[in-house]
């Protein structure tokens, strides 16, 4: 019976080709695109030098500043108000102005002072040019102490300087963080929310009525809706992976069957989710708008473009309850660090504690609404 | 009995849509229940065909019980729905393979049922549902809720927006299936349909108006109907209600029909309208339909 049932959910799934292009179009697109545009490093910010000092060493940090791959210099401004200007405009992201007794404090006292402004409308974007050219200027700094320090015994600048080196992704390469991630995401769509779109629909033209006077169990017609959305899931989930290794040469650094493990229990956690939207919504529309509230509280509240951890407290109680939290975890710590089974084994007991609050309560609002 | 319920009840909320049903179907007859839209019919379907529960009452279909047997009862009826339910981007062939294969069957072992009508539909079995005309799914429908050759067979208003023709082809085809030895229950909102029955049920808002044969019924109209014309027809159904000897009068079709208690009073009839200002009388004695018969019993 279930095998009959199953084979018709193929037909329509493959009927019209919309699945299979969705299935081939929506991976190429979240795992090629995505995690280029979701990438938070920042290139080519417009920076303004006022160079009061116009002499040999500020010359120097101009030079260093325009040279950094950061940094676009796009004028040398005549003052300070006039960059201001050219801020408020937008033509310029920060100012770096230079007094006009730099070179002489420097070299005198060994001690130069120089004023950053920031356009923090973009607060991240701000931030991160004010750590650029912080440390610009902190290097550009050493270089000063060196050559003058021998002259100059009381030099202010900086004496020693910090090298971080960042494990398990050296170049801090966003991409590699966002692709796992993004996997998840995939799944998500394809295992929880298409699957109750499916059962809707079913509801909404009314076709339910005619199954339900049949001998099909409720119980068979819900895995029949299931099951084919977990093989595309497990079909997809394999394609992405292979995605990964062809455009950013990511293959998971853990084992695999460890990840397989976490992605059957995923996808039975949040088909459970999908269960209960299907059972509240009576019409696709309703169901669409309930898929997108949680679609971006899941993808905000897990962990994907912020970390959790440095969320208020209240946003972490919800955010415990976010089965993509635990997913896009598990999914970084295999691909990048390589983490087995045991070191996971908090995040598989909540996968699986969600997976079974869900589908006790799609069983119990099913019986309820019908 | 083919169907049998006891004081069958069921509310959505605050409206009773069922109000205390006793009926009773014989095996192979065909039983119309017919009563205007909001009368309770589909709820009644719904009841029988184990989709909903009952408040209150007791109803065996087949033999089993509409609560405790529903998965029996299940295999053993076929219900078609007031609006198309089959899977419209499926194909006639693939809709009728699927709900066969649903009541573990083929659709070769029932083809003698469903031959007639599988017939006109065959040069389209590649075709989606979808595409079908509205004719042509109407008779799909049939096919697949008869593919499993039930015992009993549900028509929820089958022939509602189905063209005249159409209607008194699909009533034919009733009637061969009634020969095959199925049990039919359907619904209409037509009372001309209700002659095509063996026995009916007149129902309106929720409460049983009256059981029998479709002869049953008009026979037992012992009051007198006269159908009325005059030059002021709007103004005329005012005037008959008001009339001291009018049992209940309604319009109907270019005339007005007036239940009295006995022809005698024609001659009243008429001095009284003429006082109130109409002329060109026609006043006529007519035998009673199962129309007039629902109106009578219905409207004041």
């Amino acid at each position: 019976m279930l095998k009959h049932l199953i084979i018709k959910e193929f037909k329509q799934l493959f009927r019209g080709g919309f699945i299979p292009k969705l299935l081939i179009f929506m991976p190429i697109a979240m795992i090629g695109i995505l995690p280029f545009a979701a990438n938070q490093e920042i290139k080519h910010l417009k920076v303004t030098i006022v160079d009061n000092d116009k002499s040999s060493v500020s010359e120097k940090l101009c030079e260093k500043v325009s040279a950094s791959k950061y940094f676009t210099l796009t004028e040398v401004g005549s003052s300070h108000r006039q960059a201001i200007k050219s801020i408020e405009k937008g033509d310029v992201d920060l100012i770096v102005e230079i007094p006009d007794d730099f070179e002489k404090n420097l070299v005198k006292n060994g001690l130069g002072k120089v004023q950053i402004s920031v356009n923090s409308v973009n607060g991240m974007k701000g931030m991160l040019a004010n750590n650029y050219m912080n440390s610009i200027i902190n290097e550009y700094a050493n270089e000063m102490k060196e050559k003058y320090s021998t002259q100059q015994p009381s030099f202010h600048a900086q004496v020693f300087s910090i090298k971080p080196y960042y494990l398990f992704n050296p170049k801090l390469d966003y991409k590699i963080f966002m692709v796992p991630a993004i996997m998840v995401m995939l799944l998500t769509l394809m295992c929880g929310f298409l699957p109750a779109l499916n059962i809707v629909g079913e509801k909404e033209k009314g076709t339910i009525e005619q199954i339900n006077v049949t001998p099909v169990t409720r119980f068979a017609f819900i895995l029949s809706k299931l099951i084919p959305y977990w093989i595309i899931g497990f079909v997809l989930f394999g394609f992405s992976m292979f995605l990964a290794w062809l455009f950013y040469g990511l293959t998971p650094v853990g084992s695999v069957f460890t990840m397989f493990i976490f992605v059957i229990a995923y996808i039975i956690a949040i088909s459970g989710f999908g269960l209960v939207i299907s059972n509240y919504a009576k019409t696709m529309s309703q169901a669409m708008f309930l898929i997108f509230f949680f679609m971006l509280v899941f993808i905000l509240m897990s962990g994907l473009f912020t970390p959790v951890a440095s969320m208020p407290q209240w946003a972490q109680y919800i955010a415990a309850a976010n089965p993509l939290k635990y997913f896009i975890e598990v999914m970084r710590m295999i691909y990048l660090k390589g983490s087995g089974l045991s070191a996971l084994i908090t995040n598989l007991l909540a996968i699986i504690t969600v997976a079974i609050v869900l589908n006790t309560w799609a069983i119990i609002s099913y019986k309820k609404t019908n | 009995m083919m169907i049998e319920t006891e004081n069958i009840c069921k509310s959505y909320g605050k409206i009773q849509a069922v109000k205390s049903w006793s009926i009773s179907v014989k095996a192979n007859e065909i039983y119309g229940l017919i009563g205007p839209d909001g009368a309770g019919k589909t709820t009644l379907f719904r009841l029988l065909t184990t989709v909903l529960l009952p408040d209150s009452g007791k109803g065996v279909v087949a033999g089993y019980d509409i609560v405790k047997d529903f998965r029996q009862i299940r295999k053993e009826i076929g219900y078609m729905p007031g609006r198309f339910s089959l899977y419209e981007d499926l194909t006639v062939k693939e809709n009728l393979q699927f709900f066969a294969t649903v009541f573990s069957t083929t659709i070769e072992e029932n083809m003698h049922l469903i031959k007639d009508i599988y017939s006109q539909l065959e040069k389209f079995s590649s075709r989606k549902a979808g595409k079908l005309s509205g004719g042509m799914k109407q008779k799909l429908a049939l096919c697949c809720a008869l593919i499993h050759s039930p015992k009993v067979l549900f028509l929820d208003e089958p022939t509602t927006g189905v063209d005249v023709v159409s209607r008194r082809e699909f009533w034919q085809m009733l009637k061969r299936l009634k020969q095959e030895g199925i049990t039919i229950i359907v619904s209409t909102p037509y009372m001309d349909e209700a002659e095509m029955c063996d026995s009916i049920a007149l129902v309106n808002q929720g409460e049983f108006l009256r059981i029998d044969t479709p002869n049953g019924i008009v026979s037992s109209f012992d009051k007198t109907l006269f159908s009325v014309k005059s030059n002021k027809m709007h103004q005329l159904l005012n005037d008959l209600k008001q009339y001291s000897n009018a049992l209940s009068a309604f319009s109907f079709g270019e005339s007005i029909h007036l239940k009295v208690n006995s022809p005698t009073i024609k001659q009243d009839l008429s001095s009284y309208l003429s006082d109130k200002g109409h002329s060109e009388l026609e006043i006529q004695e007519i035998k009673p339909n199962i129309e007039d018969c629902f109106m009578a019993m219905t409207s004041m």
